[in-house]
């Protein structure tokens, strides 16, 4: 097996009934990359992530973590896992939930205290440390299982929606945390919904929708490869209807943003003409104009609607 | 790692698991007042009214506070894991099912072992006196270890709310007291009764707790001894093996 590998996924699939959830799926992480999954809800992601962290099995397939297989007991002692859908225990402290995990993993004593300390200061919660889990916010629940899948040091790091649903302040302090460690040398393999966090934070990401892995790539060249998906934004000084905007020459769709307008298109500068024209015809004010690439959204969007025309 | 050096990992982990179990779920006030004032009103509603010597009441006392002390909280704990969402991390961690079940099994154990003393004192102030100390405490530890596999058995059906565990454990446990020769000995029981009696782990106990303190006993204590033994060894590989099966479900 080649060194540089961190996780190896081949052909795995599970089922749940007669529905394939992960579909014959096979990608390669490197060690030290930053690796996104993204889906729509019930994609396959979460199920892929319980597979690689051992807490079900695949019925087909088979993937794994640094060499070895997946849910191992070697396999697990190497990576640190922040579930989706998980809490901590909420009638033990964040110290002492720290110190369980630490038992779990089989770290000493003082170097479980020393590196709770660093870890539990970090993320702000070392004040905190003795209180009950249940007086926690959401926030401060989130940043202290980061600290447990920290707790063990380990190489690889999976994140299931990491974010979703914090406030802006913690959900940055997990995304500093997260690039730090990368930068660190740790693999990070992050499922997300924000297409935002996934261009800032990834190398890499594979897009997976209905079970099968539709596109792997760096999001820059996921965005370009989008072809047809640039867009005119426009704003007027009154509404006008979308069916109109759709029938200007060039727009292959028309998305209404607020105020605003989104009209995709292969060749915005000569729509940019086109509207002008349009507004000019119809005795409309511009009130802003802007041309827009592809963002990852775009692409993701693209990517999984065209796959699940084909269902 | 070698075997050795992984079971003794798992161990530890155990330990842990155990820890966790007692500081969340076991060691709480009402626990563990209902631990025991339940089966002691259950044995008072039998016993008032009718001439019952403490000889006769202690052995039986004792079988019902080991039993549902040992059983009372282990139904519920994988679920309420499962349900509270703290159970895929457990799963996430390098730990195997089976040690986890394990923890689960010797937190029971412990609870049952600490309250068991409670009418073990209550007898020894009404006088009564134990000949065989060293048996007498080998089948409590015996006992509690079966029933607190027998508590984490009943929470295999993959179930993640905690009240279907605990009525699956409460539609075991009540016939099992009835049929245990706890308020009525076995020797006085007629044949087919004796039969039924034979089914449940806690007719040993009693048995050998008779014999402890009231000097009598229907069976040898080899007998009892070797069948509690077998129910704690089918109960506590029958938990381990169904909970690696169904504990993957509850995610």
């Amino acid at each position: 097996m080649d060194n540089n590998v961190g996780i190896q996924v081949n052909n795995l699939t599970k089922y749940y009934g007669k529905v394939a959830a992960v579909d014959h799926i096979t990608f390669t992480v490197s060690k030290g990359e930053f690796f996104g999954f993204l889906g729509p809800n019930g994609a396959g992601k979460t199920t892929t992530v319980r597979i690689l962290t051992g807490v079900i099995k695949a019925d087909e397939g088979s993937a794994s973590i640094l060499g070895y297989q997946a849910g191992s007991l070697m396999a697990k002692q190497l990576i640190g896992v922040v579930p989706e859908m998980t809490n901590p225990y909420v009638d033990l402290s964040g110290w002492e939930n720290l110190k369980l995990m630490a038992d779990l993993y089989g770290i000493p004593s003082s170097v479980a205290r020393e590196r709770g300390s660093q870890l539990m200061q970090e993320v702000g919660l070392y004040p905190r440390k003795d209180s009950l889990v249940r007086t926690y916010s959401k926030g401060m629940k989130q940043r202290l299982i980061l600290c447990l899948a920290l707790i063990s040091d380990p190489d690889v790091l999976f994140l299931d929606e990491p974010t979703s649903g914090l406030d802006v302040q913690s959900a940055q302090l997990i995304k500093d945390m997260l690039q730090r460690l990368n930068s660190e040398g740790k693999t990070i393999f992050l499922t997300t919904h924000d297409m935002d966090e996934a261009n800032e934070l990834c190398n890499r990401v594979a897009v997976i929708n209905d079970g099968k892995i539709v596109a792997i790539d760096a999001p820059e060249k996921l965005r370009m490869a989008t072809s047809g998906m640039h867009s005119v934004e426009v704003s007027f000084d009154r509404m006008v209807s979308a069916e109109a905007l759709g029938n200007i020459p060039g727009v292959n769709r028309v998305r209404r943003l607020g105020d605003k307008y989104r009209l995709y298109t292969a060749d915005p500068g000569e729509l940019v003409v086109s509207v002008i024209n349009y507004s000019s015809s119809n005795g409309l004010k511009i009130i802003s104009l802007n041309t827009l690439a592809p963002s990852l959204e775009d692409a993701f969007i693209a990517l999984t609607e065209k796959t699940g025309k084909n269902v | 790692m070698s075997d050795m050096g992984t079971a003794l990992q798992q161990a530890r982990r155990c330990l842990a698991i155990a820890r966790k179990d007692m500081r969340i779920y076991y060691i709480k006030g009402p626990v563990i007042i209902f631990g025991v004032l339940f089966p002691v009103f259950l044995f008072l509603s039998f016993a008032i009214g009718r001439q019952l010597s403490a000889d006769f009441m202690i052995p039986g006392l004792l079988g019902m506070i080991l039993f549902f002390t040992a059983t009372s909280v282990s139904p519920v704990v994988v679920p309420w894991e499962a349900q509270a969402r703290t159970l895929e991390r457990l799963m996430s961690c390098p730990v195997k099912i089976e040690t986890i079940v394990a923890g689960d099994i010797l937190a029971s154990f412990a609870f049952g072992l600490v309250i068991s003393p409670v009418p073990i004192i209550l007898g020894l102030a009404l006088g009564v006196t134990i000949s065989g100390p060293v048996i007498f405490t080998l089948a409590v530890i015996l006992a509690a270890f079966c029933f607190a596999s027998l508590g984490t058995l009943f929470s295999v059906p993959p179930t993640n709310v905690p009240a279907t565990a605990n009525m699956i454990a409460a539609a075991i446990r009540f016939p099992v007291v009835f049929i245990s020769g706890i308020f009525i000995p076995l020797s006085e029981l007629p044949a087919w009764a004796q039969g039924v009696a034979y089914i449940s782990p806690l007719t040993y106990f009693t048995d050998i707790a008779r014999r402890c303190i009231q000097g009598q006993a229907h069976l040898p204590v080899a007998v009892d001894f070797l069948v509690l033994l077998a129910f704690t060894l089918i109960f506590f590989t029958v938990a381990m093996r169904l909970h690696g099966r169904t504990m993957p479900k509850r995610i």
